[in-house]
């Protein structure tokens, strides 16, 4: 009986946590596409979730590549496929490490950063009071933000795998042995558009979940500083969480080939 | 109803979950009055205020402003949000804004007007609430609460409203500063023909700056007459509250 009841009140929150997703996700974007548009607060949030993520991404896949290739290369070692280094990394990054690492990290520092500021422009009455000065909170706060991660995400996707490459590169031909030009060479015959796309529209998707799930989350919030931090957990846990779901449900029904 | 009241609450009833905050709570302010809603802390006062805003609906009930019927649709159609002014409890200002920006937002955003004329507004504002002009340029962060509460109101009244909300405007101030509030708060209002409504818990406040006062008990107006009547109102409730006796027919569970 407690187990019974237990599932349906699960299932009646996923399906009520469901629909409010979707109302959310109607609420911005009908209100999104119609005029006044906050073309500045697009920018600046360009900045933010862009810019001011480079370093950071750029540091994570610079090491995320020099460790694949070193993984690899003792991999490979055992049947004799070290010349395999240059063009698993090259695929391995492009392919999949970019855009899941970009979106992890952005999951971290910008899902959190997005909730903690909207959650607390909810307990401090600020969106309130956006509301009292004629301005509708999906279209000043939220639609930027969604449309600056959709953006930028491919773009820092785009930096990090060669970014990644080049750290791959750089443990290969220093500290495996590898001659610079045949590393390159190998690099440079593997990679097909299809493997660079296939992230950028992979990172497009996350740079939607990462966005979307700071803004719902900081929403919704409730309470003061505790409901900041319990709405800052669950933007970066579910954000998380959907990013690696995605990640998997692209791979296997439209990336395979 | 009568064409005299601008805003009119008829059997508002909004609960959340098992617990009734509003109950059939009905209330008329009169056009150009400044009316104060007092009452003890959980008794509905904010969530009133809430409702009118649209910031929460209520469950059933009819608000109408000017005899017209006030629902999302009927604010956006007779662009409520530009007629009105409010300060919030907290300031709410914007961070990511400075002073000057805070006080011209409504201006820019809900009335489209230039930057340069929006900020020349701003700055006439400011001067009004008293405050020196340096401090435009700062952040809200950088200022004190009484100033910030006075950046607030100078955002309340740039763009001149009809009527302006004030909720609990002395909380968290040292007397002497909730007094130049209050003053501030007569000055402005008289000065803008505007009809004030007020919540409070705060007596002295509540007697400064209003001509009708409206008691809330248990999610009700149980009491609405004259500021200069509320001291003979024969109304045991209103008597406890006004006297600040703990002895009386309000009980408070602290456990609530």
């Amino acid at each position: 009986m407690f187990l019974v009841s237990f599932i349906g009140k699960i299932t009646l929150n996923m399906l009520s946590e469901t629909g409010r997703s979707a109302i959310f996700l109607f609420n911005t974007l009908s209100n999104g596409f119609t005029r006044p548009f906050y073309f500045k607060a697009v920018f600046i949030q360009i900045i933010r979730i862009g810019y001011n993520s480079l370093p950071v991404i750029g540091l994570t896949a610079f090491f995320t590549g020099g460790a694949l290739a070193l993984q690899i290369y003792v991999g490979s070692s055992r049947f004799n496929a070290e010349s395999m280094v240059a063009s698993i990394v090259a695929l391995g990054i492009t392919r999949e490490l970019g855009p899941v690492i970009a979106g992890l990290m952005l999951a971290g520092r910008v899902s959190a950063s997005i909730a903690a500021e909207i959650a607390t422009m909810r307990v401090t009455e600020q969106i309130d009071a956006l509301i009292t000065l004629s301005t509708n909170p999906f279209k000043y706060l939220i639609f930027p933000r969604l449309i600056a991660a959709i953006i930028t995400l491919p773009i820092l996707v785009f930096i990090a795998d060669i970014i990644g490459i080049m750290g791959g590169y750089v443990v290969g031909t220093m500290s495996l042995g590898f001659v610079s030009e045949s590393y390159i060479q190998n690099t440079v015959n593997i990679i097909e558009n299809k493997d660079f796309i296939s992230g950028i529209v992979k990172a497009a998707i996350f740079g939607f979940i990462v966005a979307f799930m700071g803004c719902y989350n900081g929403y919704h919030s409730t309470g003061g500083a505790q409901g900041v931090g319990q709405a800052t957990t669950r933007a970066v846990v579910s954000a998380s969480i959907f990013i690696l779901a995605a990640n998997y449900l692209l791979t296997s029904l439209v990336f395979t080939q | 109803m009568t064409k005299n009241n601008i805003i009119e609450l008829i059997d508002i009833h909004k609960s959340f979950g098992s617990k009734i905050i509003l109950n059939n709570l009905n209330l008329k302010i009169k056009k150009g009055s400044s009316t104060v809603v007092v009452g003890g802390s959980g008794t509905g006062k904010s969530v009133m205020l809430k409702c009118i805003l649209g910031l929460t609906n209520p469950d059933s009930g009819t608000l109408l402003y000017k005899d017209q019927e006030l629902n999302e649709k009927s604010r956006i159609n007779s662009k409520f949000y530009t007629k009105i002014g409010m300060l919030f409890q907290g300031s709410a200002l914007f961070d990511s804004l400075t002073v000057w920006e805070n006080v011209c937002f409504g201006l820019v955003q809900g009335h489209g007007m230039q930057i340069p004329e929006a900020k020349e507004i701003s700055m006439k504002n400011l001067k009004k609430v008293g405050l020196d002009m340096n401090i435009a340029n700062l952040s809200p962060s950088e200022l004190s609460g009484g100033m910030q509460k006075r950046v607030a109101l100078a955002r309340a009244i740039a763009a001149s409203p009809e009527i302006i909300f004030f909720d609990e405007p002395t909380t968290g101030l040292d007397p002497i500063m909730a007094d130049v509030i209050n003053n501030l708060i007569i000055e402005l209002v008289s000065d803008l023909g505007a009809t004030a409504i007020t919540i409070t818990h705060d007596m002295a406040s509540a007697r400064k700056i209003s001509d009708t006062i409206a008691m809330l008990y248990n999610g009700s107006i149980i009491w609405q007459g004259g500021t200069n009547s509320i001291d003979t109102s024969g109304n045991d409730y209103v008597d406890q509250f006004i006297n600040g006796r703990a002895d009386g027919p309000i009980k408070l569970n602290i456990y609530e």
